[in-house]
Formats: structure tokens, C-alpha cells, sequence
């Protein structure tokens, strides 16, 4: 029963259809969220007893660098069903997953970096975290120019998919690396045992924005994976029908 | 699951076990060149490389700080609750220099003094508006400070 549905959702021409459907949902949505929680972080949420004004940054930093390792999770995780199950859809997810999740880990070290010079005084150094995301951005790139470089979409997939799993043992140590080591990067202040260490008025912007970058995700997800699918079924019926000025 | 998949789940398992522990190996292996800094503590115990610079991590003493009326000159003492070590440092301070706040100087050990070329604030994990931090030290509470302390056992 299972395998049925996902036979039906899976068969291409559906997949397409259904991506074309949500993908401007999760647009509107997208900008609902994100003006409503820059509204609330720019002016809303207090300023920070020993940052002042320059914590703000947070609510890009930290939504972003959850995201950077959230897609990494879902490229790896479509690499390994397509590798394993041969399902072509999730070859697509996989590959349309990392340019955003690239972009995503950019800014993480860019707003990085732009909070770093003021708070800490530097711009860079080579701790444990900081090296980790690093890392993480080449994982993507590598990942990007591997996908360039196969020209058989296949054989793409695959070794775009090991790349992926061997990479993934990356993401524990991006989180953990700051309990782990001594670091200049602080630790965990949100997901940690203790339960959150921010006030419930800087708490809420945050949450608000990071729901937000995921819903942009998955709004750029859907647009791509319909352009991976015309891609990899550009010899079928349905896509020639399409081409030639169908709906 | 038909034979040719669960071969291929196997391996896929696999693929993602022998990385794991191949990063934990490496990792384990490269323990103390993963540390950014080292502590009063780990000074105290001979684990540091006191032949060369390394950074020296820790709070900055209440009451220690003192400064050179004519020039950027400063010394202060930093901590880990446990040792203490004396820092002399002439350059600018970043904006979140001050007492009680977790600090990463970089330099070399001389005589018992660490002399820092370049000094970094720590800032910690916690978020809170002035008025609630106001609110619990009026309370005769302590604000949350950095867990670098914890972290250095």
C-alpha cells in the first residue's frame, strides 16, 4: 500500500503537477513569515544586555546555519533512497537541494564573520565550529561539480549520493564541535538540555524566521525538482507533449 | 525487499559507519590540535605548549585590570576558577573586554606573564534584554555567564 503511493507521487508527470501546485504556496508563505519576523527582530525584540544592538544578526546567522545543515540531512537522505530504492524523483531532490543548501551555508559564514569583527574582534579564526561549516560549504561545492562533471544522470546520482553519505558525518560534528572542543564560537544556546537560553521576545523573531527560511527551501525545492524532472524525462511523451505547446 | 536492495542498503549503511568512524579515529587523533585554546588549568598542568605562542583562554579577573593612563598598555589576570595567570597586552581591546567576561588572548608564555598579540572576546550563549538581567541581579541572582568553566574539566 505504501510502496503504491509512493509509485503514484513518484511517477514523474504527478511529481511535476504537484510541485507546480505548492511551490507558489510556499512562496506566499515565505514572505508572510519573513517580513512578519524581521518586522519582529529588527523592531520588536530587545536589545541584548551584553551585545546591545549587534546580537541581531542572530536571526539570520542562526536560521541559516540550521538550514545549511537541515538540507544537507535531506540531500544525503534523497541520495541514499534513490541509491538504494531507485527512485528517480529523490535523485532530483537530492540535486536540486544543493544550491540552496550552499547558499544557505554562505551566509551562515558571512553573517558569521560580520558579527565575529565586532563582538569578538575578528573576523576569522580556526576553531572547531567555524572550520566544520567551512567544510560544509565545500561538501556542497563538491557535490555541485560532481553533479557537472558526470554527464550520465545516473551514474550522477549515484556518486553524487556517496559523496553525500560519507559527508553527512560532518553534521554531528558542525553541532557538537563547541561541546566537544574549546572553541571561540559559544555553545548551543536553543537546541541544548537545559532548554533555551534566550528571552521568550528575541526567542519567538527567531523561530519565526527560521520556519520561514524552510518554507523558502521548500518553495525553491519545488521549482527545481520540476526543472530536474524535465530534465531527466525530456524523452518521454508527456514532456515532448509539453514542449511542443501543451499545458 | 528483493536481494540487489538490501545489498545495496547494506552498503549504504556501511558507507556511513566506516566514515563515522573514520572521522572519530582522525578526530580522537587530532584531539589537542582541535582545542582553540587552553586554559589556566591545562597551563598549570604542563599540557600546554609553552615553548611556543598558543592562546590562552579564560574570564577576565574582577578587579585585576589595569591600564596604562599614556598608552594602550594593559595587564589583567585571567581564570578559570581554578588558576589564575597574569596577561599583559598593548593593543586595542575588543568592545566586549571586561571583568568576568570570557576572553581568548593569543601569545607566549614569559617569566609566569602570558604576552598577548591579539585579544578575542568570547561572548556566551545566553540572550536576555538589559531589564531581565537588571531584574535578576536585583533579585541577588547571578546572571548566566559563559560555560567555559564547565567545558575546560
Amino acid at each position: 500500500m505504501f510502496g503504491q503511493a509512493i509509485d503514484k507521487y513518484a511517477a514523474p508527470e504527478n511529481a511535476y503537477t504537484l510541485a507546480g501546485r505548492l511551490a507558489p504556496w510556499f512562496g506566499w508563505v515565505t514572505m508572510f513569515l519573513l517580513l512578519a519576523g524581521l518586522w519582529d527582530s529588527l523592531f520588536l525584540a530587545p536589545a541584548d544586555e551584553e551585545q546591545g544592538e549587534s546580537y541581531r544578526i542572530i536571526f539570520l546567522h542562526v536560521p541559516a546555519a540550521w538550514m545549511s545543515m537541515f538540507v544537507y540531512v535531506v540531500m544525503a537522505g534523497a541520495g541514499a533512497v534513490g541509491l538504494v530504492w531507485k527512485v528517480k524523483l529523490m535523485d532530483a531532490v537530492a540535486r536540486a537541494s544543493a544550491p540552496t543548501g550552499a547558499i544557505f551555508t554562505f551566509l551562515t559564514l558571512i553573517t558569521g564573520m560580520l558579527w565575529g569583527k565586532p563582538m569578538w574582534g575578528t573576523w576569522w579564526v580556526w576553531d572547531a565550529r567555524l572550520t566544520s561549516e567551512l567544510i560544509l560549504l565545500f561538501l556542497y561545492l563538491g557535490y555541485i561539480a560532481l553533479q557537472a562533471a558526470i554527464d550520465d544522470r545516473r551514474t550522477a546520482a549515484r556518486a553524487g549520493a556517496v559523496l553525500a553519505l560519507v559527508g553527512v558525518v560532518n553534521i554531528p560534528i558542525i553541532h557538537y564541535s563547541v561541546m566537544w572542543w574549546n572553541t571561540l564560537h559559544q555553545g548551543p544556546t536553543i537546541v541544548r538540555a537545559e532548554g533555551p537560553a534566550i528571552h521568550i521576545s528575541m526567542l519567538i523573531p527567531l523561530l519565526v524566521m527560521a520556519i520561514g527560511f524552510t518554507t523558502y527551501y521548500l518553495a525553491v525545492l519545488m521549482q527545481q525538482v520540476r526543472c530536474e524532472i524535465l530534465e531527466q524525462e525530456k524523452n518521454s511523451s508527456w514532456v515532448r507533449a509539453l514542449a511542443a505547446g501543451g499545458k | 525487499m528483493n536481494p540487489k536492495r538490501r545489498k545495496l542498503l547494506i552498503t549504504t549503511i556501511f558507507i556511513v559507519l566506516g566514515a563515522g568512524a573514520a572521522a572519530a579515529f582522525a578526530l580522537m587523533a587530532f584531539q589537542e590540535n582541535l582545542l582553540y585554546f587552553y586554559s589556566p588549568l591545562q597551563v598549570a598542568k604542563g599540557e600546554a605548549p609553552v615553548s611556543r605562542p598558543f592562546r590562552l583562554g579564560g574570564l577576565v579577573v574582577h578587579g585585576s585590570v589595569k591600564r596604562d593612563p599614556h598608552s594602550l598598555a594593559v595587564a589583567f589576570e585571567l581564570t578559570d576558577t581554578v588558576e589564575k595567570i597574569g596577561v599583559r597586552y598593548d593593543g586595542i581591546l575588543p568592545d566586549l573586554f571586561r571583568e568576568g567576561q570570557g576572553i581568548v588572548a593569543n601569545g607566549s608564555l614569559t617569566d609566569g606573564v602570558f604576552v598577548a598579540s591579539e585579544v578575542l572576546a568570547k561572548h556566551d550563549e545566553n540572550y536576555m534584554p538589559p531589564e531581565v538581567a537588571d531584574a535578576i541581579k536585583a533579585a541577588g541572582g547571578a546572571v548566566p555567564t559563559t560555560h567555559l568553566r564547565e567545558r575546560q574539566n
